[in-house]
């Protein structure tokens, strides 16, 4: 190296009176024991997870926005649709009724879009900085920022779920657990997913634009709006190859009892296995994400 | 035990490179325990680079950190639980409270929550916040976030402050208050301060300044020692044509002159003789004004790497 170097610059030399006690630093300049590192990613993710809801309760606009652009879109697509759209087996149940389940995957998938898209935004400018400056791991970032992300998409989710009874499912007749588990498992999964997309597009617009070519069309083929056509074997077999599928059979499931139409064949707890493994394959996708370092 | 000389903070041969562009080349520098170092530089200079790297943000691709004298991974969790950073950039949560950012900060570190309690009351005290410890911070005016950003960094009491221009943007209120928090800090607590400016009237106020050009370290001194590399004092020369004049005082009187921001600098000893002789040497009105003033810490910068530290903020702030 031709340049010129000051390698071993001493610090230089100050008077007495200036120099003030330097405190010990202690054993935290040493390497951390495990059980401290855990801890602090504990605390990382606890920070994140309830940062995410404390923002969510406290913009009444987002709640608004959480519960009215779902039943809109329940009416609009579901009236427009149920006039064309005839169903093979259900006898009698409405398409308003059939949709339903499919809008609450709906509210989950939109809800870990728009909370996972800060990320972008706040790595740069704003808190995620300090979380990564702080002593808490990115696994703990991951985690944390995923579950606070899920968690505000489920509270989306059980809001809507207050007019589970409107669409025909009285609230007494649903499976709770099954139903809580299987959206909170696909919450998870794609605000997870949202991380690992934001995190490496790193920029709004690409964001935007394959969330919109990846997980939309995900939902849209998930059985969501209409069940496996059984005349198409190749569509069919892509709407049994998406995760996505199962998260919505689940939900047809919990609230319409385990033959429920448009419900995969099969039992629910396959239908929460399959959701459990799109949970970790998201969190292990986001993980992987978040270890590159940023691009120039 | 490397006795009680060892610097607080040693980096060596730090290197970084995003894709093809080396940002780094092997930046060395020693921070002595309750010093304040100076990162001066233009922007392009690395400083930005260095300083992630000592907030752990990025992974350096070579070098060495070592921390009271004992090697440490770059951006090691140890360093990074006893380190207080501030960025360039607002790092609050604008929807929630001076009060909340405090606490989540708190509670990233593991304050106790008794602990915590006491010193955010204290630090919102001192920033001169309890009255607005509630509003969103995003409803606070730019001096006062900055205040909440600098107790953000100091929640956990960290051993050491590293700082990213951390006063762009300030009025001259707001920074005057800003240093003498960091002086009282110092002062009162020990900690070592690491502070990435490109302002002279900022870097006159670090105990040390490590000049950053091309990505290594060229010179660490006070900015005493480095005003005083420039022998004598800087005569400026406020003319129509400043390239011309500047050419013709190098011809005819064999002296390097350079213009800088639409003026003529010639640096030199006595240069008080030079004065008479450059205005005889022009006739009447081609120069508009000729004034002599002590180096600064950009003409120190200019004269050791051959760049100018400041590209357009110099005006502004004349």
């Amino acid at each position: 190296m031709s340049r010129p170097r000051t390698s071993g610059v001493r610090p230089q030399e100050r008077p007495q009176e200036r120099t003030p006690p330097s405190p010990p630093i202690g054993p935290a300049s040493g390497p951390l024991p495990p059980r401290a590192a855990i801890a602090y990613d504990l605390a990382t993710a606890a920070v994140l997870w309830r940062r995410d809801l404390v923002r969510f309760f406290r913009q009444p606009s987002r709640l608004a926005g959480a519960l009215g652009q779902p039943i809109i879109f329940w009416f609009v697509i579901g009236a427009g649709m149920s006039g064309t759209f005839r169903m093979g087996g259900a006898p009698r149940a409405g398409y308003l009724s059939y949709f339903y389940p499919g809008v609450v995957l709906m509210v989950v998938l939109f809800a870990s879009i728009f909370t996972t898209l800060s990320v972008i935004e706040d790595r740069h400018r704003g808190f995620l900085q300090g979380v990564l400056a702080g002593p808490g791991s990115r696994f703990a970032l991951v985690l944390g920022k995923t579950l606070g992300s899920a968690s505000v998409a489920l509270t989306q989710a059980v809001l809507f779920l207050l007019l589970a009874p409107a669409a025909g499912f009285p609230y007494r007749s649903v499976s709770w657990p099954l139903l809580l588990a299987a959206l909170a498992l696909a919450a998870v999964a794609l605000a997870a997913l949202g991380f690992a997309v934001a995190w490496g597009v790193d920029n709004v617009q690409g964001y935007h634009a394959i969330q919109m070519t990846l997980l939309v069309p995900l939902w849209v083929v998930s059985g969501a709006m209409f069940p496996l056509p059984a005349d198409r074997p190749g569509f069919a077999a892509v709407m049994r190859w998406n995760p996505l599928s199962y998260a919505v059979s689940a939900a047809r499931r919990a609230l319409g009892g385990p033959g429920a139409p448009g419900a995969l064949p099969g039992s629910a707890l396959r239908d929460v296995a399959v959701c459990a493994a799109f949970a970790g394959a998201g969190l292990l996708l986001a993980l992987l994400a978040a270890r590159r370092p940023p691009r120039p | 035990m490397t006795g009680a000389a060892a610097p607080r903070l040693a980096l060596e041969g730090i290197a970084f490179r995003y894709g093809a562009r080396e940002v780094l080349r092997g930046a060395s520098l020693e921070i002595a325990p309750a010093e304040i170092v100076g990162l001066l530089g233009p922007n392009g200079a690395g400083k930005s680079t260095l300083f992630a790297i000592l907030a752990g943000l990025l992974p350096p691709a070579a070098g060495t950190v070592r921390l009271d004298g004992r090697e440490i991974p770059a951006g090691a969790r140890g360093l990074r639980a006893i380190s207080g950073i501030v960025f360039q950039a607002p790092g609050l949560d604008g929807k929630l409270s001076a009060r909340e950012n405090l606490r989540m900060a708190a509670a990233l570190y593991r304050v106790p929550r008794a602990e915590a309690r006491r010193r955010i009351a204290r630090l919102l005290e001192d920033a001169g916040l309890t009255g607005r410890a509630r509003e969103p911070v995003e409803r606070l005016s730019g001096g006062l976030r900055r205040r909440v950003e600098l107790a953000r960094a100091l929640v956990h009491r960290p051993a050491i402050l590293v700082m990213d221009e951390p006063t762009s943007g300030l009025d001259a209120a707001a920074f005057r208050a800003f240093w003498g928090s960091v002086e009282a800090l110092r002062r009162d607590e020990g900690v070592t301060v690491i502070i990435t400016t490109h302002q002279p009237e900022e870097a006159e106020r670090c105990d040390r300044l490590a000049v950053l050009s091309g990505g290594v370290v060229v010179a660490c001194d006070t900015p005493a020692a480095l005003r005083a590399r420039i022998p004598g004092d800087v005569v400026v020369i406020e003319a129509d044509e400043p390239d011309e004049v500047a050419a013709v005082i190098t011809a005819r009187l064999g002296l390097p002159a350079r213009v800088r921001e639409g003026a003529v600098h010639v640096e030199r000893e006595h240069a008080h003789t030079l004065v008479p002789r450059l205005v005889e040497a022009f006739p009447a009105g081609r120069l508009r004004a000729v004034s002599l003033r002590r180096p600064t810490l950009a003409d120190a910068y200019l004269a050791i790497t051959g760049a100018a530290l400041e590209e357009d903020d110099e005006e502004a702030a004349a």
